[in-house]
């Protein structure tokens, strides 16, 4: 594998009328209907969305578990309050319609100086391909709280989500989620955080199952010293389109954003789409960002997508650069190991385990890591 | 008792790079004959170029070489017929001249993996841990090397030492050493030099010893000395031939390749 392009190219001096510059908004109208030619959608399959750009209303829910350690809270709150929250309004027309359409969101709450070692478990199950589902979920934890939460997305539905995550300052979050829905589920979700200052978030997504699945990730920042890592591990089999999109936008000054994730396709029509996309204001000043998209292609037929894009506004930032790659097995790898008596595919699951272990490893949940470490065998297994 | 025959092995590669056509084979190995038996140690020494990896590597499986002609016999099998994988479970083992980085898989799960796939069995996890913090402090690595990525971010000498402890694991029943000499200091040459003779100790177990040097034969006596110059064998003899190797160097032997 060979990193096929350096920050020079993507200096994009001069020039903001870019898709780097969405206006945010609740209101539905203000987002066009988009035809598919749009740069932040010419990748999806419109088609294959089930309607949900039509915006149809549904009372449908997906199915909430939760476990909840002392002191962390899980309540409904109107669309208003949630609205009034300092968090970034959509930037899309499918997070505006899913506040528009959820009719109230679920708050999960970790209050002030709380700090919970447990991880906080919300598992969402859609209860069939047929049913559309809006959701509005909100994640807000308060001033130096600490907090694992686990989102774990399962079963079936036609879902458009819209996620605030309300980090606040001094506070620390690491959020998995987990996308292993069955094989017809639809999946749309705009997560937007806002990073307080000196606060720390680790978003790790990890998507496994659903015919579609687009994601878009945005981080802005309330202030200087905030931290994000955005990690992402997805496995795409034949007919799966798989599209994370994200977004660090550099609101204040050192702050720092690193964003890496990694994939694997396999099957005739596997189709992943990773959009980096990193956005460093005028105020960014002393600002630290690096994303990294990386793709395995196991099979033919398989395409990965995946483009950078890093547009700076001002001079002084302390480091900026990106790597995509995307390649086969590296013959070298296979051959080490095989020169040691390994055999060819175990060899490859080695070297498979390897590429996402990098990741895999920071989750700070065993039974996650255990699980998802046997997913990636059970995807192996079809190869 | 073993033996390793290569018999006549000629050997090209696709000569992607030039700028010609794409289809032009470029013959590397151009008839390389030797035997070697289970107890002894061969030098092979030869200049920049010469193929001297390309026979390490072909004799290991690497795809990117094209055996057009001849055969490499372990105790009467040909090898070539074999994956890459079976020719290691066959008892063959290659340290490479530049050994891969393989990131994410610990060296520890490599090392298990390795020796499950040779001997057909899981090792006993208790003294298989004790076995290989043994045969990396015997090459001077701290056991916390189990825990790190194979080979990726290791110096140079790392890199040797770890495939000389690999050797010693796996214990194959020939070992081809392409350069584990080169880029090593004095201290860690000594530490390489010690893991070859422990392993060539054993009596039963030969060694093919790739050099480019003179400097690696004061630790580790050879029974024979090649010198291997334009793709084929120019020269065999005794350890008397290293010493006029180190005062002549290979030019005669270069001239009369060429000719
Ligand atoms: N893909 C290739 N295309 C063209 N020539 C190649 C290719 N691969 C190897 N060669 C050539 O084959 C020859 C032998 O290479 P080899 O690595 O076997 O030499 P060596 O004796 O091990 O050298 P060194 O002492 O530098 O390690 C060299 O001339 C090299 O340039
Ligand atoms: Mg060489």
């Amino acid at each position: 594998m060979t990193v096929v392009d350096n920050i020079e190219n993507v200096l994009e001096l001069d020039h903001v009328e870019s898709h780097l510059h969405p206006e945010p908004s609740y209101d539905v109208a203000t987002h066009p209907v988009p035809t598919g030619m749009e740069e932040i959608w010419r990748f999806t399959p419109l088609k294959r969305l089930r309607g949900l750009l039509e915006g149809a209303p549904s009372d449908a829910h997906l199915t909430w578990e939760q476990q909840l350690p002392e002191g962390v809270t899980l309540s409904e709150i109107s669309t208003e309050q949630a609205q009034a929250l300092a968090v970034s309004a959509p930037l899309d027309r499918l997070g505006a319609l899913a506040a528009a359409n959820a009719g109230g969101a679920m708050l999960l709450d970790v209050p002030a100086d709380l700090v919970v070692d447990e991880p906080i478990r919300l598992t969402l199950r859609g209860n069939g391909a047929s049913e559309t589902v809006w959701g509005h979920v909100v994640i807000r934890v308060g001033l130096h709280a600490k907090a694992t939460v686990l989102v774990d997305h399962v079963g079936s539905a036609a879902y458009d989500a819209f996620t605030q995550v309300v980090v606040s300052d001094g506070a620390q979050l690491d959020l998995v989620t987990v996308n292993d829905w069955d094989d017809d589920a639809v999946h749309t979700e705009q997560v937007n955080i806002r990073v307080g200052r000196d606060a720390t978030v680790r978003a790790f997504e990890f998507t496994l199952g659903g015919d579609l699945v687009r994601t878009s990730t945005n981080v802005d920042y309330a202030g200087p010293g905030g931290s994000a890592d955005l990690l992402g591990v997805y496995f795409a089999d034949a007919g799966q389109h798989i599209e994370h999109r994200l977004f660090a936008d550099h609101t204040a000054p050192r702050t720092r954003s690193n964003v890496l994730y990694k994939g694997a396709l396999q099957g005739k029509g596997a189709h992943t789409v990773w959009i980096g996309n990193v956005l460093i204001r005028k105020v960014a000043e002393g600002i630290e960002t690096f994303e990294q998209n990386d793709n395995l292609v196991l099979t033919d037929g398989a395409r990965a997508d995946s483009v950078p894009n890093l547009e700076i506004e001002t001079g002084d930032i302390a480091g900026a650069g990106h790597a995509s790659t995307t390649g086969r097995f590296d013959d070298q790898h296979l051959f080490y190991l095989q020169s040691r008596g390994i055999p060819e595919d175990e060899a490859r699951r080695l070297v498979v385990h390897g590429f996402f272990n990098d990741i895999i490893r920071r989750i700070g949940i065993p039974d996650v890591q255990e699980r998802l470490v046997t997913a990636v065998e059970h995807e192996l297994a079809d190869v | 008792m073993a033996t390793l025959e290569i018999k006549n092995l000629h050997v090209s590669v696709a000569a992607s790079d030039d700028d010609g056509g794409s289809d032009g084979a470029k013959e590397i190995l151009r008839g390389v004959n030797l035997t070697i038996k289970s107890g002894e140690v061969h030098a092979i020494m030869g200049p920049n170029g010469s193929g001297k990896s390309t026979l390490a590597y072909s004799i290991a499986g690497h795809p990117k070489y094209d055996v057009t002609d001849g055969e490499v016999l372990l105790d009467g099998q040909n090898v070539l017929e074999l994956s890459v994988d079976e020719r290691a479970r066959a008892g063959l083992f290659l340290a490479m001249q530049y050994p891969v980085e393989v990131p994410g898989v610990s060296v520890a799960n490599f090392l298990r993996t390795a020796k499950t796939a040779i001997d057909g069995e899981a090792p006993k996890l208790r003294t298989w841990i004790k076995d290989v913090n043994a045969a990396l402090e015997r090459v001077t690595l701290d056991p916390a090397f189990a825990q790190r990525s194979v080979n990726e971010g290791f110096s140079g000498g790392e890199k040797k030492r770890h495939e000389i402890a690999q050797l010693e694991l796996l214990n194959p029943k020939f070992a081809v050493l392409d350069e584990t000499d080169s880029g090593l200091d004095i201290d860690a040459l000594k530490v390489v030099s010690d893991g070859v003779n422990r392993y060539s100790a054993q009596g039963d177990r030969g060694v093919l010893l790739i050099t480019h040097y003179t400097r690696i034969l004061r630790y580790i006596q050879p029974d024979f000395v090649h010198v291997f110059v334009a793709g084929r064998l120019a020269e065999t003899g005794g350890r008397e031939l290293a010493d006029e190797l180190e005062a002549s160097g290979y030019d005669k032997y270069v001239k009369a390749a060429a000719v």
